[in-house]
């Protein structure tokens, strides 16, 4: 009797697993919440600072530095930070609340497969918005070609590991996709701030500047930035990144809900 | 345990949540192609029976098996074989109809075919619209496609035609009778008695989290129809317990200035004896037709479509 179903063979839960990300990523399509805020507006803003002319002098207390290259890592952190607090967390919290996750748990696919895929479309749209931000930035308007082209795939990839864990976090918490919206704004900005998006790290006050560094945005721009115009990042904004994949991993997965 | 035949085996269920207890103790057998309906008012654990038997939920006690296959441990198994149609459950708005279905079919070893399916659904011109324009009927239907869509041996309904209109009920009641004799065991929860009647080979009428009875809708009807009912009005204030202390009298309540009375034997002329003597006369008297319903309402002294009417 119970070889009357064999699990799926593995090219098939291939082909079923590519089926919920195309859907998943038409469905970021139709409703470009997530690219607007992931691409659309960092891209926009590495255009207008690099249109300003005071952004691109090198006021020689930057290190020879100007104030367009220390944006690009704080708009890349931008980025990835609208991705993770918002654009992950408002759809998983909607499929809970629509009883997608319900419906999927009685068919053979399992419903993590659908914050698998969420993850996947994610990380699609990361990459393209920042390979479009770096072009721009260096192509266009004059950013220097990051110093440490393998530390950079490193903080990046930290950086991202660090950050969607925060996003399943909110996806746990929020009962509603409204919920999850206004959770991760409330997030984002005052994270944002520490990341330097109204003043630079460079130019904030020491203490700030502390803060920052134990924040998951401000641990972010710090490598990113390291490796964009230092060299080789140095291991402490990693290891913070790390701390908050770790702990904000096990909460999400102790605290997230299926119904 | 397992008799021969029998796709779905539910013996001595209970589950509760906290304090509430949402099912007691429901035993029932489903034989493979059967129709089988759970029926009962809103709250008597119908569904909490149905989310146990799929394995949505783990009861608390009792044992489950679907085709020999405990929901539980043989998940896999289970469902690739059992077809679940979710009570309110919705779909992304904007996915069109052809893609969640095509999305659907891939989960499955041996799906259906989706032309088929959808021809038979009445959604043929529907695949390219996206699911928030479809009407609440096409909602319904599109969900009873996906519980299908897997070419399952057990189907499970929840509330399949709960919030349609009167001619897709009939349409969705034409689908599950063309699909009676290709082997499909249906377990079809409902609060309508018309669609039990109509559809179920058996149904088990649920109340309390117990099944209060067990049989062919006609049997329960013609069971209902020995307890009899009798309505009327009086002439004058009457003290209940006149009646309620008859031994023909099971049950007496009062619906407006209406009285009803329960019972057995020769129930009518007890009672109007009995408030003849008393110097009151019953007006307007009405014996009840039996049919599901009324088979419902007096194994449950509970009438199917008031909400709340539990506690």
């Amino acid at each position: 009797m119970s070889s009357l179903a064999q699990p799926l063979p593995t090219l098939a839960r291939r082909t079923a697993f590519g089926n919920i990300v195309l859907n998943e990523a038409r469905l970021s399509w139709r409703r470009p919440v997530g690219l607007i805020g992931g691409i659309g507006i960092p891209v926009l803003l590495v255009v207008v600072f690099g249109e300003l002319p005071s952004f691109r002098q090198h006021p020689g207390s930057l290190g020879g530095f100007t104030v367009f290259d220390l944006y690009v890592p704080i708009l890349v952190v931008f980025s990835l930070a609208m991705l993770a607090l918002m654009g992950l967390p408002i759809p998983l919290a909607s499929y809970r609340e629509l009883g997608v996750l319900r419906r999927l748990s009685t068919t053979p696919v399992p419903p993590s497969w659908v914050l698998a895929a969420q993850g996947v479309v994610q990380l699609c749209v990361a990459a393209l918005s920042l390979v479009v931000i770096f072009v721009i930035g260096v192509a266009a308007f004059g950013a220097p070609a990051p110093k440490s082209p393998a530390g950079l795939v490193l903080s990046v990839a930290v950086s991202i590991a660090g950050l969607f864990p925060i996003g399943l976090m909110i996806a746990a918490i929020a009962r509603t996709a409204n919920g999850a919206s206004v959770i991760g704004r409330l997030a984002f900005f005052p994270l944002m701030f520490f990341a330097g998006l109204w003043l630079p790290r460079a130019m904030m006050p020491g203490v700030l500047v502390d803060i920052s560094n134990y924040t998951p945005l401000g641990a972010a721009v710090e490598t990113i930035q390291d490796s964009m115009l230092q060299g080789f990042p140095p291991a402490a904004p990693l290891l913070v990144l790390a701390a908050y994949a770790v702990a904000f991993g096990f909460l999400a997965q102790r605290f997230f809900r299926w119904e | 345990m397992t008799s021969p035949g029998s796709a779905v085996e539910v013996a001595h269920l209970r589950k509760t949540y906290g304090p509430v207890t949402a099912v007691d103790d429901v035993s029932f057998s489903v034989a493979e192609g059967e129709i089988f309906g759970i029926l009962g008012p809103n709250g008597a654990g119908k569904t909490t029976t149905v989310e146990c038997a799929t394995g949505l939920r783990s009861p608390d006690s009792g044992t489950i098996r679907l085709l020999g296959l405990d929901p539980h441990v043989d998940r896999d198994e289970i469902h690739e074989i059992v077809g679940v149609q979710l009570q309110a459950s919705a779909l992304p708005a904007k996915l069109r109809v052809g893609e969640i279905l095509d999305m659907y079919r891939s989960f499955y070893r041996d799906p259906a075919d989706i032309s088929e399916l959808i021809e038979v659904l009445g959604l043929a011109g529907k695949r390219a619209d996206y699911y928030r324009s479809l009407s609440g009927g096409q909602r319904q239907r599109l969900s009873v496609a996906l519980a299908l869509i897997g070419r399952p041996k057990i189907a499970v309904l929840d509330e399949m035609t709960t919030g349609l209109d009167p001619q897709a009920r009939r349409d969705a009641w034409e689908l599950i009778e063309s699909g009676r004799g290709r082997g499909v065991t249906i377990l079809l929860v409902t609060h309508f008695m018309e669609e039990a009647e109509r559809l179920c080979d058996r149904v088990a009428l649920i109340d309390n989290g117990r099944v209060v009875a067990l049989d062919a809708p006609a049997s329960l009807a013609a069971r209902a129809r020995d307890a009899k009912s009798v309505r009327f009005r009086l002439s004058a204030p009457f003290d209940d317990r006149l009646l309620t202390e008859l031994p023909e009298v099971s049950r007496l309540e009062r619906e407006g200035a209406d009285v009803i009375v329960t019972g057995t034997g020769e129930l009518v002329n007890a009672v109007i004896l009995t408030l003849a003597v008393a110097g009151v006369t019953a007006r307007d008297v009405q014996l009840d037709s039996s049919n599901l319903e009324d088979a419902f309402v007096k194994l449950t002294g509970r009438h199917p479509h008031k909400e709340g009417a539990m506690a």
